[in-house]
């Protein structure tokens, strides 16, 4: 397994140090990363995006569910339908905004309770040691012994298809790697001295955590998470590709992919726009987590 | 090493049979009984009883895994309940037109991603570096079901050049090295090398540009050795970081290649988890499941044991 731990620990920036300098620690990835013009513009798109699904109800023109049989496949600029309609009718402009609600709801949370669940286990693990840290870390091993698309899938079939189930299955999918990233951050700080100093001065395990090892854990795995919601936005776009996930007739981005295959040889543009769309959303969270990761690195 | 290699060996033992339980223990993930999929609704329940007892199904769970990987170990990976027949012909046959499209597509984006990060690595900073680096992000960014489509729309809808879908002529579905079938090979491999080729361009380029900073490299260049021999140290210092990589990468291809599968009806183990899951086949399931991690944990011993072989920094305790 060596080989898996190496491949994560390339992706953390140890920014292990003692508190005393956290504000101009902060101040100094704040002013890099507002130098950052293409995390930035990413970042910025990624709230145009946002505002956009939140806004859904006011902002897009029709019912996405509903559609007019007469009006299938319309292509791109047909009256009244900037984006043309879908294969039963519907706009496809109210269908891609309202399909960002369940790409994101699904691409999202998975991600962030992996990072609650994972981030407390990885802690647990790593400021015990010992038999409990074997324990988490080798359970956590076998899960990593999953090509992790080949889980979600596998996880997702045997659930059966649904909202709550993709999510859980991503879930369970992306625990274990942000478990190893907390794991390593945590025992690495665990061992520095000022530790050892702060539990001299009679400081408790409570406080060694929160104050100590809380915030040297929490921006590795912030990191690695907002990457993991690109790869995230992909696999749970996909299970609902493949059928395992948001069910017709509601709009979704990886869902409205595969109900347009069959447009591919007559409305071939009107087919790719909600691939464009996942694409979109998954290389802006990619580089937006490759900035904050050299933003964050204190050694740059 | 031999020794090393006994151990290493020895790991794996618990690992895959941890495995193995986690793919066991997929059918009773599922909501409700899973005998409910195997027979019809309005089944006499003394025919439900003979069924459940038939598979084992009545037994407590860890007799029940103990009797599947009793079977599993001796080659028998049980029978499919839609096709009616053992799971292992079928299944080998499609791990073999997996493995095609896994490995072409995997020494595509191996190929790729050296020449990409080769190149960025060596002009760090520079525009060109820019551009190769965002390409690679790029690569890593895409939904590759859809990529696929938009290859099938631009080579096979509009350009007529390549055939949408299948593995060869006539739907054999078995794989032969010729020209007839490699057509049908292209667009799926060159889908499922994004996401190598761009993790690989990555991971290349900050080895070489590491490398390139190195002392011992400018007392390379000092002692005025020629620039294709600095390129042959610097390879030769990447070679088994990359290769870890790579053979983490082939055994994902094999075992995420269900979406590109489906969207050009490759007959692969990709293909069959789809049937398996949307008709309930649950022993098909568990089979490609484990089949396919096990493949991904023998690569990975694999990876691990060559890169142990070949990098003279990795001490083989």
């Amino acid at each position: 397994m060596s080989m898996i731990t190496q491949q994560t620990a390339g992706a953390i920036p140890v920014a292990a140090r003692p508190q005393e300098s956290r504000d101009s620690y902060w101040r100094i990835v704040g002013r890099r990363l507002a130098r950052d013009k293409t995390t930035l513009f990413c970042a910025a798109v990624l709230v145009i995006i946002l505002a956009l699904i939140l806004l859904a109800p006011w902002i897009a023109p029709y019912d996405p569910t509903q559609g007019r049989i007469t009006q299938r496949l319309k292509p791109i600029g047909f009256a009244g339908h900037p984006l043309g309609t879908d294969e039963l009718g519907r706009d496809m402009l109210s269908r891609l905004i309202y399909g960002g609600r369940f790409s994101w709801l699904i691409g999202i949370t998975p991600v962030v309770l992996a990072f609650a669940i994972g981030g407390i286990i990885g802690i647990i693990a790593g400021f015990m040691g010992g038999k409990v840290n074997m324990a988490i870390m080798r359970v956590t091993d076998v899960f990593y012994a999953f090509p992790s698309v080949l889980l979600a899938v596998a996880v997702s079939g045997a659930i059966g298809a649904g909202i709550l189930n993709v999510i859980l299955s991503l879930t369970f999918v992306f625990i274990p790697p942000i478990i190893r990233i907390s794991e390593s951050v945590t025992t690495g700080v665990r061992n520095l001295e000022y530790i050892e100093a702060a539990r001299a001065t009679g400081a408790g395990s409570r406080s060694i955590i929160f104050v100590h090892i809380l915030p040297n854990v929490l921006g590795p795995i912030f990191v690695y998470a907002t990457g993991l919601v690109g790869v995230s936005m992909i696999v749970a776009s996909g299970l609902s590709f493949l059928g395992l996930g948001v069910k017709p007739p509601d709009p979704e981005w990886g869902l409205m992919l595969s109900t347009l295959r069959t447009a591919i040889y007559t409305q071939p543009l009107i087919a790719t726009l909600p691939g464009v769309c996942i694409f979109l959303t998954s290389i802006c969270f990619n580089f937006v987590s490759d900035g904050l990761r050299t933003a964050m690195d204190v050694r740059a | 090493m031999l020794f090393y290699i006994f151990r290493r060996i020895i790991y794996m033992i618990p690992i895959a049979l941890a495995v193995s339980l986690v793919c066991f223990m997929l059918i009773h993930l599922s909501p409700g009984d899973p005998i409910d999929a195997m027979v019809p609704a309005d089944t006499p329940p003394d025919i439900v009883k003979q069924v459940r007892h038939d598979y084992g199904l009545d037994q407590p769970l860890p007799v029940q895994f103990a009797y599947w990987l009793g079977h599993v170990v001796q080659g028998d990976l049980g029978t499919s309940i839609l096709r009616r027949r053992p799971v292992l012909p079928d299944l080998l046959t499609a791990s073999g037109n997996t493995f095609v499209l896994a490995i072409t597509g995997g020494l595509l984006g191996f190929l790729i991603g050296c020449i990409f990060g080769g190149i960025a690595g060596v002009f760090r900073g520079t525009w060109i570096d820019r551009i190769l680096l965002g390409t690679a992000v790029a690569g890593v960014s895409i939904p590759h079901y859809w990529l696929g489509m938009v290859l099938v729309i631009i080579f096979s809808v509009g350009l007529h050049l390549l055939p949408a879908m299948g593995a060869g002529p006539g739907d054999t579905g078995t794989w032969a090295w010729d020209m007839d079938h490699i057509r049908f090979l292209i667009l799926p491999a060159l889908t499922l090398s994004v996401i190598p080729a761009g993790l690989i361009t990555r991971t290349v380029r900050g080895l070489v540009s590491d490398i390139m900073g190195q002392d011992y490299i400018t007392t390379l260049r000092g002692k005025g050795l020629r620039s294709w021999r600095i390129v042959q140290h610097v390879f030769l210092n990447a070679a088994p970081t990359v290769l870890a990589v790579m053979g983490l990468q082939l055994a994902n291809l094999m075992g995420g290649s269900i979406l590109v599968e489906t969207v050009f009806a490759w007959p692969g183990t990709g293909a069959m988890l789809n049937d398996a899951i949307f008709q309930r086949d649950f022993p098909v399931l568990q089979a490609t499941t484990l089949v396919l991690a096990l493949f991904f944990v023998v690569l990975n011993l694999v990876v691990d044991l060559i890169q142990t072989a070949i990098d003279p920094r990795i001490s083989r305790r």
